[in-house]
């Protein structure tokens, strides 16, 4: 499996955010989006998953599921969690296992340490658990592609280190990442791409 | 089809499009101008009175027009609309966007003219005659397209939203037509005097076909001239966000 | 089908949790219906007469104040970008939740019309027609709402925007709905001819505002 990004380019609100981006990834690597704030990464994360079209370029997995479209074989995880504060943490990933095609519950919220507090309101959470619960919908479903913005926002050292444990896993097991961070992660990375804050206008 | 798609390309490139309208414009105007003068000389000196309603009948000599400006605005915007979904070409929501405040003048005007007309014939300003009361739906439609457009910042998002909402009035103008002509045979029993006769007597068909044509030639000279000042508008604002990056790349550079 | 079952379910119990928006619909309907008497007096000859036009209206109007609510939660909470890249197409995503509302808001409302049209004077063998005829237009209520409410995403003043947006395409609803009515309590026009117009209008919205819908999701969520 191999991630091809090739030439990408991203205009938004008739400002060009960034453009000839190319990253190749093959499986078992991670990419580490660097760059100061306003140069792109979220928005080449947002462009990855589908939700943007590019301005110009191609991307493609090779290996993946040429049917589903890149986004459906994806785990996104951006800047909001995902999570409703009626609902308890079990049934907040109960409904993403449904939803998203499966996966164990249970075993998500242990891997994130949140295994005591399944039967709590999410409103309830500090916000450095609602950041775990958000983060736990990767340990549900397997997708091979992570997109993570900024994941470590308001988690503690001890959290760093489990998230750090779940991608290298995730990589280890053949996954590819792509992580935006201004933060050290503890892990390597194989690759850093780093965007500039230049700013040209079409 | 590769070809009428270049001409199309090369036809709705904005500078292109400045350039050519800017020599037809003028034109345009005269052509418009010429034309509204016959017209209403017609209207005025050659078409009959009629024998009960006496001069107010004038006023179906700008008031047809209107009505039929106000949905001609509303299909221009449909078609621009498609082609700003499809194409997705600045230029297409550049002509929706100009279009609509353009289009809802000449609907508010169908329907004052309508009900200055209604007062001596009816004895009041307003009947919920079924045509009437479709066109103030039309006006609403209008109306909703105008605030999406400002309620949206971003322009080439406001535009796909606007070209959405263009599309399902599109779909629904029929069906609001059928429903209100429903509801009006419903309520009241077609009382009203009707336009269409069996035959429009020359005399009067000519000045209003003029007048039509004024009319329309008047539209789109206005949406000329909008659609100029709307693209003017923009590459001003792009120049404004460049100023804007230029002076923050400087700070972060010093930062 | 599994995935949009599962998404109907947790909006329900969404909105089993959160209560408010019901509350506020159905408290809205009944103050709307109550307080137009005291607009155009105790006559209940006249009340009677106008009830099914006051009903719909009323319902329109209830039905629509909780509309801008069908995607805002998701939006701001992140949830809308999770289900987006679910293995349901946004078509579908946008009719599980269309169909939410309807259960959550629109069939309670039909449920109440009935008492409220006590208040009216409604003439009794009407009220099985204003039930019908609510619970068959209420879902292309729902369903042309969430036009609007994916248009008036993240917008500041959505919900006053999207009574702008969406009231227009309400008419036909409300016309073929008190047609239905009036074609029992007076006639002479035929039940079933406004009824079935009606039924095909709401099936006809049920397909295409998702179309529509959902674009206006795809945009909003860039």
């Amino acid at each position: 499996m191999q991630l091809n990004v090739q030439d990408l380019a991203c205009v938004r609100g008739g400002r060009r955010v960034f453009e000839g981006v190319s990253i190749r990834v093959k499986a078992r690597g991670g990419v580490a989006l660097t760059g100061p704030n306003g140069s792109g990464k979220s928005s080449l994360l947002r462009v990855l998953a589908g939700f943007i079209a590019p301005a110009a370029g191609t991307l493609h997995l090779e290996g993946g599921d040429d049917e589903t479209p890149l986004g459906a074989q994806c785990h996104y995880v951006g800047h909001l969690n995902g999570v409703k504060n009626a609902f308890t943490l079990a049934e907040n990933l109960a409904f993403w296992a449904e939803f998203l095609g499966g996966g164990d519950v249970a075993h998500a919220l242990r891997v994130f340490g949140l295994e005591a507090l399944g039967d709590i309101p999410a409103g309830l959470l500090s916000a450095g658990q609602a950041r775990r619960l958000g983060l736990a919908r990767l340990a549900l479903a397997p997708r091979p592609l992570w997109l993570l913005d900024e994941p470590t926002v308001s988690l503690d050292a001890g959290s760093r280190k489990i998230l750090a444990k779940v991608i290298r896993e995730h990589m280890k097991g053949g996954g590819i990442v792509i992580v935006a961070t201004h933060m050290p992660l503890g892990l390597r990375l194989d690759q850093e791409l780093k965007l500039g804050a230049s700013v040209r206008t079409p | 089809m590769t070809e009428v798609q270049g001409t199309f390309n090369r036809l709705a490139n904005p500078t292109r499009f400045l350039a050519l309208s800017g020599a037809v414009l003028p034109w345009l105007t005269g052509l418009t101008v010429a034309l509204l003068l016959v017209g209403l000389y017609l209207a005025f000196f050659v078409a009959p009175e009629d024998y009960l309603q006496g001069q107010t009948v004038k006023i179906m000599y700008i008031h047809v027009p209107f009505a039929w400006i106000a949905m001609m605005g509303y299909s221009v915007i449909t078609v621009a609309s498609i082609g700003s979904l499809i194409w997705r070409h600045p230029l297409a929501d550049v002509a929706a966007k100009a279009a609509a405040p353009i289009g809802a003048c000449f609907t508010l005007l169908a329907l004052v003219t309508g009900s200055l007309w209604g007062k001596p014939m009816w004895g009041t300003y307003w009947v919920w005659d079924a045509r009437l009361t479709s066109v103030l739906l039309l006006l609403f439609l209008y109306l909703g397209l105008m605030a999406l457009w400002q309620a949206i910042e971003e322009p080439s998002r406001a535009g796909r939203a606007a070209a959405i909402l263009a599309l399902v009035g599109s779909v629904n103008i029929p069906v609001i037509k059928f429903s209100v002509d429903w509801w009006n045979t419903l309520h009241q029993p077609a009382s009203v005097a009707r336009l269409d006769g069996p035959a429009i007597h020359p005399s009067i068909l000519l000045p209003l076909l003029v007048m039509a044509a004024a009319f329309t030639f008047l539209f789109f000279v206005l949406h000329l001239m909008a659609m100029r000042t709307e693209i003017l508008r923009r590459r001003v604002q792009v120049l404004r966000l460049t100023q804007v990056a230029a002076a923050g790349s400087v700070t972060g550079a010093r930062a | 089908m599994k995935e949009f079952i599962s998404l109907v379910r947790r909006d329900l119990r969404l909105a089993r949790r959160e209560g408010g928006a019901i509350t506020t619909a159905l408290g809205f309907y009944l103050i709307v219906v109550a307080i137009l008497p005291l607009g155009l007096g105790p006559d209940l000859n006249l009340l009677s007469r106008i009830a099914p036009g006051v009903l719909w209206v009323a319902l329109l109007l209830a039905a629509l104040l909780s509309a801008d609510r069908i995607f805002h939660n998701d939006l701001e909470d992140g949830s809308l970008e999770v289900i987006a890249l679910g293995p349901l197409p946004l078509e579908l995503v946008v009719a599980a939740k269309s169909l939410a509302h309807w259960i959550s808001i629109g069939i309670p409302l039909a449920i109440a019309a009935p008492v409220l049209a006590l208040l009216l004077n409604l003439p009794g063998d009407a009220f099985w027609v204003l039930f019908l005829t609510m619970m068959t237009g209420t879902p292309a209520l729902s369903f042309l709402g969430a036009i609007g409410a994916a248009l008036t995403l993240g917008l500041r003043r959505g919900g006053q925007l999207l009574s702008l947006l969406i009231l227009p395409l309400y008419v036909p609803v409300l016309i073929f709905g008190v047609a239905a009515m009036n074609a029992v309590i007076t006639g002479p026009a035929p039940f079933l001819s406004s009824y079935l117009i009606l039924l095909a209008l709401t099936l006809a919205t049920l397909v295409l505002a998702p179309i529509a819908a959902a674009a206006a999701l795809r945009l909003n969520l860039q």
